[in-house]
């Protein structure tokens, strides 16, 4: 496989870690130990003392907390809360025990604080050997102030990425690291593991991949539910989207921009404003079934289970989304459309094709060749579609009462209501994991084999 | 000849009444659930459910209710609170995405591949995953209390900004790099390129960006329900529509809920209208590809 080409290296420069290891000289040996000392000697003060003060709070950290924090992901805590009884102020008290959530979430974070020191270590190194390098050959060697304004011309990345990057650690992927580790604990209600609780290895998984449990026969029963969802809400968007915006487009047609503004009009109201009110009006009661009884359509006791029965509710979402994303596949793929070479339709003209046989043979292939990125993107965003599906039915109707899932409840709903309504937060956890997986192979394997990602050649 | 071009013309005629037929039709029915939350936002009855599609009686009470009856959801507040958040976490994310943006499409740098490979992978998991955790997070650094939590809640909406630069590289792409070549020979440093030529270029992005994070906090509910819990004074439009909808408030709340969901819409199609003409630019731009 390519992704496990041997990386060339485009940016060829001798200041490398480990160059600084073997051939530096004795302050950038130092700085190993004394970070930021080679920087010191060579005349980088103020960046040798940032680089020095870093290391002085890591260590102060690591000594003070960090080495117990690390040391307790091992245990995740073992002291239970008690309750004593206070004899002076005649009241019960309770003994401040260990909580194992706070246990994981302070370990994980000492981890990647030391992973982030290693990098910012070699980074110490690199630049301590740069400049006894620049010394010794009797260059300029950088003052601070100098290095202060690279920032705004050769190394405006650092400034532009370094915060957004770490924003992304803190708010992206600390949490999913954190989350990974809970996949592997007994943390869940079940058998009330909430204070306190222990890693289980891949128990968790065990329990998930059994077609006898319960969980078990729900994770694959709305797998299935997951991807054929994914599918049709995908392609339906897609096709039906292209069909209006062909319609839209087409040379007859008068008042382009008045159709185009009725159907954006309802992709401007906020999302979740629609499907609510598509929930409500979907009801026994609600007003598309008032409405039909009015018009005599049904018996004036009856309603349509829009959201009762399984095979109805599931195709009452599916209809549902093409209604709110077609607005949204319309807007995209109008431009695209425009974009086809007009010769083309003309020899086909010429040739004497039938407007079913341009489609198929100009625009369809056409549009799947642009636009398969964005198919992907689309399909990867409804097998975590969560809005559609949480704001339209909540995964109901929920036909065996002892599973925990409902018949239109995707992976990602699911997740949602074991983590936050029922507290089976290691269980989410797999789930979670399991999504990532399959996404994984599928895009890998689409991105791989399309057209547009062989001409790009990268990403 | 002439009678074969009479028909082709009679033939082109009904073609095109049938075309127009099927998008009035269709127009109906996307436009039918707006229709009705306009026509139920002015409705006299109370309730959820009503015996007739078309209202009684029509009143302006549900939209005084929202202002005046303040106890149980205040709707000036979670207004204001929603507005506040929108303001700061547009301004900080719009510089992070169009910051990340252009590095990755101008400055060819080591961690530039990885970087984007990593934003791929992580776009994998699904979002709610990691929610809980950031709840965690945000608790165990105390944003989880009182005021903070508008704060926590900029922090979670701003977090993610640097992972979704898709559009804005795609756009910043198209923008000749001659340009850039021409300026750095003159003298001009990367930040000057950037304030001075690049971001001038790029209206259609910027408004684009600018208007995309601004509106996500009035969308987003589900992850501000679970950061805001129980502290309703923090609650933003998005949980107070939604708690309209609840059981214990379904019977009083409901036409006021239409009556907010009515004003919350106006702003944001707006908004939407405006920015679509953007939004294809950018989109368009980056599926080229």
């Amino acid at each position: 496989m390519g992704l496990f080409k041997k990386r060339i290296n485009e940016f060829p420069t001798p200041y490398t870690c480990n160059n600084a290891i073997k051939e530096g000289g004795l302050s950038t040996k130092l700085s190993m130990i004394l970070m930021g000392f080679g920087n010191i000697v060579n005349g980088q003060v103020i960046k040798g003392l940032i680089y020095l003060f870093i290391e002085i709070v890591y260590l102060v950290y690591m000594i003070v907390q960090g080495t117990g924090f690390i040391a307790g992901l091992g245990t995740l805590g073992s002291a239970e809360q008690q309750e004593v009884w206070d004899e002076a102020k005649q009241i019960y008290t309770y003994t401040k025990g260990d909580q194992s959530i706070l246990m994981l979430l302070y370990g994980v974070t000492a981890i990647l604080l030391t992973v982030l020191m290693i990098f910012i270590w070699r980074g110490t190194l690199k630049s301590a050997y740069k400049a006894e390098c620049l010394r010794k050959e009797g260059k300029h060697v950088n003052t601070f102030l100098e290095d202060l304004k690279s920032l705004l011309h050769e190394n405006l990345y650092r400034l532009f990425m370094t915060p957004p990057t770490a924003f992304v650690f803190v708010f992206t992927i600390l949490p999913l690291v954190f989350m990974i580790c809970m996949a592997f604990t007994n943390y869940s209600r079940i058998d009330n593991h909430l204070m306190l609780f222990d890693w289980v290895g891949l128990e968790n998984f065990k329990t998930l991949f059994d077609s006898g449990s319960i969980l078990g026969s729900t994770f694959w029963s709305v797998l299935v539910w997951t991807v054929v969802w994914a599918f049709f809400a995908t392609f339906s968007n897609y096709i039906f989207g292209m069909i209006l915006s062909l319609l839209i487009n087409r040379k007859g047609t008068r008042a382009k921009g008045f159709w185009r503004f009725c159907f954006v009009l309802s992709c401007a109201v906020p999302m979740f404003v629609s499907l609510l009110i598509m929930r409500t009006m979907l009801q026994p009661e609600g007003a598309v079934n008032v409405l039909l009884r009015n018009l005599g359509l049904i018996a004036g006791d009856a309603s349509l289970p829009f959201f009762t029965n399984p095979t109805w509710a599931r195709v009452t979402v599916i209809i549902i989304n093409i209604w709110v994303g077609v607005p949204y596949t319309l807007l995209q793929l109008t431009g695209v459309l425009q974009n086809i070479p007009e010769d083309l339709y003309e020899a086909a003209r010429v040739d004497g094709a039938n407007a079913i046989q341009t489609f198929t043979k100009i625009t369809l292939p056409y549009m799947l060749y642009v636009t398969t990125p964005y198919l992907i993107v689309t399909f990867t965003g409804n097998i975590n579609n969560f809005n559609v599906i949480y704001l339209l039915s909540g995964g109901d109707p929920v036909t065996d009462l002892s599973s925990t899932a409902g018949k239109t409840d995707l992976l990602v709903t699911w997740l949602y209501k074991l983590t936050i309504d029922k507290q089976y937060y290691n269980i989410g956890a797999v789930i979670g994991i399991m999504t990532f997986i399959i996404l994984a192979i599928g895009a890998l394997f689409t991105y791989r084999n399309s057209k547009s990602y062989k001409e790009e050649g990268g990403f | 000849m002439a009678k074969q071009f009479q028909s082709a013309k009679k033939k082109k005629m009904i073609n095109n009444t049938v075309v127009h037929i099927i998008l009035a039709v269709l127009a109906v029915i996307w436009l039918f659930p707006i229709f009705w939350v306009i026509l139920t936002s002015f409705r006299a009855e109370k309730g959820s459910y009503v015996s007739t599609f078309l209202p009684k009686a029509f009143t302006f009470s549900n939209y005084e209710k929202l202002f005046n009856d303040t106890t149980i959801l205040n709707f000036p507040q979670m207004f204001m609170n929603t507005l506040f958040i929108a303001i700061c976490s547009c301004i900080l994310s719009s510089f992070y995405v169009l910051a990340v943006s252009y590095c990755l499409s101008r400055i060819k740098f080591k961690l530039r591949k990885p970087y984007m490979n990593m934003a791929m992978v992580l776009g994998l998991f699904p979002g709610f995953m990691s929610m809980i955790a950031v709840y965690f997070i945000l608790k165990a650094v105390g944003l989880t209390e009182g005021g903070l939590i508008k704060l926590a809640l900029i922090l979670c909406y701003s977090g993610g900004a640097g992972l979704g630069f898709q559009i804005a590289k795609g756009f910043f792409d198209t923008i000749p790099v001659a340009i850039d070549e021409a300026a750095l020979l003159d003298g001009c440093t990367r930040w000057q390129i950037f304030s001075r030529i690049t971001l001038p270029l790029s209206k259609p992005i910027i408004v684009y960006t600018v208007l995309t994070s601004f509106m996500a906090p009035w969308l987003d509910f589900i992850f501000a329900k679970v950061i805001c819990r129980a502290n309703s004074d923090q609650y933003t439009i998005a949980i107070g529509l939604w708690k309209m909808l609840e059981k214990e408030y379904i019977d009083s709340w409901y036409t006021s809920f239409a009556a907010g969901a009515v004003l919350i819409s106006i702003p944001i199609a707006l908004l939407f209208l405006f920015m679509q003409k953007y939004y294809v630019d950018g989109v368009s731009g980056a599926v080229k590809g």
